[in-house]
């Protein structure tokens, strides 16, 4: 029985509604990859829209090496990686403690304590940031690589914690019980129980502790003004922000900034999703 | 014996707490009383002063007409920002959830944004809005607005006062909405199919199904999703730094912009401080009473 070929037009329809959303959402990547691969001669805001004539990497290597009057993102690259890696291994390892105790070693206040640890992750830091200038001068680490991961780090704990304590809260009773009975303490339930089954969750935790702190701008622009120690979403706003720097170099400097987290959410999405969710308190 | 025995596993366990209470007591709950007691005081210079002043600088805060733009502007913001990336949040994941070929492939290019920091995003979208000019020709959207037929649409988007702040709303909702469609999505996704069968089967059409069935069983997801994009909303500062700056005649200044300027440029810290304080209790209203609602009713199950 079958009906012969009629198109289904609320299919397409479907379709061409999503294709159409799509083209919203990466209009602002085509913009910036057509550009950083046009040349200077070839840039020009009327033709903005236009795809390049010639390939050309140049605007790569002037954002990444400077040029006339500026200089270049290469060394805040590095600066990003040095904050963003001790810090999220850091706020990773602390939330997982939390996580586990929280978890499977409850106690009177416990709840009101995790309540009072979750509240940290969503106040603006605005509110504690002049405090916390004055704080890491007097420890010496103000406009240092150091400082910054300091803050990254205590401010990631709510985070981390709640994504932990989510995570183990699935893990059964009778693993950690039976552990128990084999004579196993606190430490020993997490060393043997815990931790084996952990890198899922690590695996969450550090991938939404890298994307945020990469991504992080207030703290950068508070702590670390010093060109040296820079951040790149700092050193981006001020290449952008310059007259004197080309249009392709800035969409190039951008698309740069903008890979390490890409990449990672491109080949990690599902792990990414998952801190998403856990972000909002559901687990 | 035994009672000593588990003396020690819950010393243990506090110790391993210890390190991460001590750092959020001081960091966070130290430093807001710190930034209290700032908001009172006469440091409106480099140098601290911690002469207590009371409320001057909150009376001083709320005549300053920057600040009216600002509040006005956060709530305009706010307002577009939060129903564009839920309608748009929501849209999307019913149509994606619809048995769609590909679907991944959609899913992933409508979430990327999220994996972007808002300093990006604003560089991006500061040339995408950059109208171009009558004499030389629009650019931008402008100019796309013009290739396909909608120049009517044509807008000074940041550059006009009277647009302003939601220039960077259209930006904001760019960002977050795929946000709000993975949590519906993930939501639509928890709803037994059976449950949508018998309503049709009652005689219900596909639109009262979402209308009657669909939407209410989704409504902790509204509500999760109101409270991440509010708070998120109210702190917006990165985004209004690469995009616009307080822009023309205020337009699209805000008090998180406000605050630092006041704090970190003018060195008025007792006034930054101030404003701080009002973005904390603004944040707050909406937090709190979430917070100790959803791990009271976790407690519960």
């Amino acid at each position: 029985m079958r009906v012969g070929k009629r198109i289904p037009w609320q299919r397409v329809l479907l379709y061409l509604v999503l294709l159409g959303f799509a083209s919203f959402y990466l209009m602002p990547v085509y913009v910036l990859v057509v550009t950083s691969l046009k040349s200077f001669a070839e840039v020009n805001l009327y033709r903005m829209w236009d795809l390049p004539h010639s390939f050309s990497l140049e605007s790569f290597r002037k954002a990444l090496l400077g040029g006339f009057g500026f200089t270049g993102l290469a060394h805040n690259f590095v600066n990003s990686f040095y904050v963003a890696i001790p810090a999220t291994l850091a706020s990773a390892f602390l939330g997982s403690l939390n996580g586990y105790v929280l978890s499977k070693w409850r106690f009177r206040g416990s709840n009101t304590l995790f309540t009072l640890l979750l509240f940290g992750m969503f106040i603006p830091y605005q509110s504690i940031l002049i405090p916390l200038v004055q704080t890491l001068m007097k420890l010496g680490l103000y406009g240092s690589i150091p400082g910054l991961i300091l803050a990254h780090t205590v401010y990631g704990i709510p985070i981390t914690t709640l994504i932990f304590r989510n995570y183990y809260a699935t893990v059964p009773r009778e693993l950690v019980e039976a552990a128990r009975i084999d004579g196993a303490g606190v430490l020993g339930v997490y060393t043997r129980i815990m931790l084996p089954v952990s890198m899922p969750g690590f695996v969450v935790v550090m991938i939404w502790q890298f994307t945020s702190i990469w991504n992080d701008f207030l703290f950068a622009v508070t702590i670390a003004q010093n060109p040296a120690v820079q951040p790149v979403t700092v050193a981006l706003n001020n290449l952008a922000g310059s007259y004197i720097v080309e249009w392709n170099v800035q969409m190039a400097g951008a698309l740069m900034a903008a890979l390490p987290t890409l990449l990672v959410y491109i080949f990690l999405g599902r792990y990414f999703m998952r801190g998403l969710l856990a972000g909002s308190l559901k687990g | 014996m035994r009672k000593r025995w588990l003396k020690g596993e819950r010393f243990v366990t506090l110790l391993l707490l210890l390190p991460s209470v001590i750092a959020v007591s001081v960091f966070v709950y130290g430093f807001i009383g710190w930034t209290g007691y700032v908001s009172m005081s006469n440091w409106n210079q480099l140098l601290p002063d911690y002469t207590f002043v009371g409320l001057r600088n909150f009376f001083k805060l709320f005549a300053h007409p920057r600040f009216q733009i600002d509040l006005k502007n956060l709530a305009v913001f706010t307002a577009l920002f939060l129903t564009g990336a839920l309608s748009i949040g929501f849209l999307l994941a019913v149509l994606l959830d619809r048995k769609i070929r590909a679907e991944g492939l959609f899913r992933t290019i409508y979430l990327y944004p999220m994996s972007l920091s808002f300093i990006v995003t604003g560089v991006v979208w500061r040339w995408l809005m950059n109208p171009g000019s009558p004499q030389m020709g629009s650019t931008g959207i402008n100019l796309l607005l013009e290739k396909i037929g909608l120049g009517f649409l044509k807008s000074g988007w940041y550059t006009d006062p009277r647009v302003g702040i939601k220039a960077v709303a259209v930006a904001a909702v760019w960002q977050m909405s795929g946000y709000v469609m993975a949590m519906y999505l993930a939501g639509l996704r928890g709803i037994p199919e059976t449950l949508r069968e018998a309503a049709r089967v009652d005689g219900a059409s596909e639109w009262q199904v979402y209308r009657y069935v669909i939407l209410p069983l989704l409504r902790p997801i509204t509500l999760g999703a109101i409270i991440i994009l509010g708070h998120i909303s109210l702190k917006i500062y990165d985004l209004i730094v690469a995009m616009t700056g307080p822009g023309p005649g205020f337009s699209s200044d805000v008090p998180a912009y406000f605050m630092w300027e006041t704090a970190f440029h003018a060195n008025r810290f007792a006034q930054g401080a101030a404003i701080a304080v009002i973005l904390l209790l603004m944040v707050s209203l909406l937090i709190v009473p979430y917070l100790i609602f959803s791990v009271r009713r976790e407690a519960e199950v």
